[in-house]
């Protein structure tokens, strides 16, 4: 069969595929492009072409910069803890212990939780009234009063980030375990013979197995944690004060909570824009990183 | 083999027992808050066990009676279930014969590629022309809507799942095949898909999990139980004036029954797609 024949065919075959992709993700792609450039509102009118107006007043307003600092904060203290406990949580499950299997199956149970349960879950628990976090706290002794988690600027934040570590960092460590248990076994042994202690295994025999995988993790968590939206929408939906507020909320507030359908897709089109640049800097990264220790 | 000794053994029990009870505790408590009577769980102290356990939310929201808080629990139920079945279906049908071609043929891989780098898109990014598209359609708060909107997270996933599948499989069972006289329909039918059941049945399976716990598109396009999903479904008892917290918790755990189910089971699968991911990228 003649090598042209069979990519025809191959295209013909893809063709269903491509169809789809391009009407639900190609079009409206461009037609956020389009919209950006416009002043037309979500129903209704189609609006004017005013240029380069939308970016301008977006990037320069006060909201967006304000939420690109809580955006950033949130991926990179989320991201920072899920790899951390991850790495740990594996590191433990890498060893030899009764329940082990049993304890690794537990590990599923966060990830397969739905978000919006899971947000829901730890709404409930950090309840200002009713809550487990302010009863537990209060019965050891650790709190005198009842305190509002989320219904305060200085504490929402991070219970979000308690929330969305708990539901991911399990993810993280199945990805590290099955790392680490391709580690073969005579070379951290030569390595102990050698005389390397627990911290100089870790780094120099252990360590290089992690990279790669954790790197893709990495990138992987840090692009969804940046696209953030239900955990939130569900806990605090951006508020108190704003102070939860992330850019997937700016964008859901501007475009359908304000109908500014124009304003919201040059919003929209910054976040990909910024979600871009990450995944292609991590990707150089991580291709740097396959390189080093391949 | 290393001696351990017996202070580090004692740290390692601790340390599983630690991590087993910050995985299990939350987990537990949405399962006792839907069991605990409502009094139970305003009083203060807060009650950690019910004085008597009560079933009977998850018979209220199970129950179709008129204008209960059941009937709108089960149409969302429902809805959920029809979309993601819906979506799934379409994902693996776009996905084999596009997987098949991509292994097959890695000239056309690079459209591939792109269609996966869509995937780190965000919804927002989309979400404004979707709307307006649907709205011109009149697929608006329409379940076959959704589930075409869900196709742009299913497909990409799919396709590139069912591609590593067909790699796995020897061409040249194919070839054999097709030199013995059969056309490439009937190879595929007869040789191909049997071998990539597992996968398709994986591919599925994930694709369900994702449709399940999808909520930004639904909040957008539903609006009334004629298409609202569990997930919005269950964010409107969290963010309304719902009394009775139990009954958002009961809500909660019939919800992440399925996908904890479905978890539990192909652990295996799940593990094993995870580092591959983590291997090829």
């Amino acid at each position: 069969m003649s090598g042209s024949w069979m990519t025809t065919r191959a295209w013909l075959l893809m063709l269903p595929l491509l169809v789809v992709m391009v009407s639900v993700i190609g079009w409206p792609l461009v037609d956020t492009v389009r919209l950006s450039f416009t002043d037309a509102k979500l129903v209704g009118t189609e609006g004017n072409f005013v240029g380069f107006d939308n970016y301008a007043k977006m990037l320069s307003g006060s909201n967006f910069q304000r939420t690109l600092v809580t955006t950033t904060w949130f991926a990179v203290i989320s991201v920072a803890a899920e790899m951390v406990l991850g790495v740990l949580a594996a590191l433990l499950l890498n060893q030899q212990f009764r329940g082990r299997t049993l304890l690794r199956a537990l590990m599923i149970l966060p990830w397969a939780l739905p978000t919006v349960v899971n947000a829901t879950l730890w709404r409930l628990i950090y309840n200002p009234e009713y809550g487990a976090l302010n009863a537990a706290l209060t019965q050891i002794g650790l709190l005198d009063a009842y305190r509002s988690w989320l219904g305060e600027p200085n504490t929402a934040l991070a219970a979000l980030i308690v929330a969305d570590c708990w539901k991911n960092f399990p993810l993280v460590a199945l990805i590290a375990l099955a790392a680490l248990q391709a580690v073969p076994r005579d070379i951290t042994a030569a390595s102990m013979v050698d005389g390397a202690g627990p911290l100089a295994r870790f780094r120099f025999v252990i360590l290089p197995y992690l990279v790669g995988p954790l790197l893709v993790a990495l990138v992987l968590r840090t692009i969804e944690a940046f696209k953030v939206f239900d955990i939130i929408w569900v806990m605090t939906r951006g508020g108190p004060a704003n102070s939860t507020r992330t850019l997937s909320i700016l964008v859901y507030q501007e475009a359908f909570s304000f109908q500014r359908a124009g304003s919201g897709a040059s919003l929209a089109l910054i976040v990909t824009l910024l979600v871009t640049v990450l995944a292609v800097a991590y990707a150089a990264l991580v291709r740097k990183a396959a390189g080093s220790t391949a | 083999m290393e001696r351990k000794s017996p202070l580090f053994t004692v740290f390692v029990y601790a340390s599983a027992l630690l991590l087993a009870i910050v995985i299990l505790a939350p987990v537990l408590w949405l399962f006792v808050m839907s069991i605990s009577p409502a009094a139970d769980l305003s009083a203060k102290p807060l009650r950690w066990w019910p004085q008597e356990v009560d079933f009977s939310r998850y018979a209220m929201l199970l129950s179709t009676a008129e204008n209960s808080a059941g009937a709108a629990f089960v149409a969302s139920l429902w809805n959920s279930l029809r979309i993601a079945g819906m979506a799934t279906i379409a994902a693996i049908a776009l996905a084999i014969p596009a997987g098949w071609a991509v292994s097959r043929t890695p000239q056309v891989g690079w459209s591939l590629s792109v269609v996966i780098a869509t995937y780190m898109l965000p919804p927002v990014a989309l979400s404004v022309p979707l709307y307006m598209g649907l709205a011109w359609l009149g697929l608006l708060n329409n379940i076959f809507g959704l589930a075409l909107v869900y196709l742009t997270i299913l497909a990409p996933f799919t396709t590139w799942l069912m591609k590593s599948g067909f790699d796995s499989i020897p061409r040249e069972i194919e070839s054999a095949a097709m030199i013995d006289g059969a056309s490439l329909f009937q190879t595929l039918r007869i040789i191909t898909l049997p071998l990539a059941a597992p996968v398709m049945a994986t591919s599925a399976l994930f694709a369900l999990l994702l449709a399940w716990d999808e909520f930004f598109y639904a909040l957008l396009f539903t609006s009334d139980l004629r298409a609202k999903t569990l997930t919005v479904a269950i964010a409107d008892l969290a963010g309304g004036r719902v009394s009775d917290y139990g009954l958002i918790a009961t809500a909660g755990v019939l919800a992440a029954l399925p996908p904890v189910l479905i978890g539990l089971v192909m652990q295996r699968a799940l593990i094993s797609g995870l580092t591959s991911g983590g291997v090829k990228g």
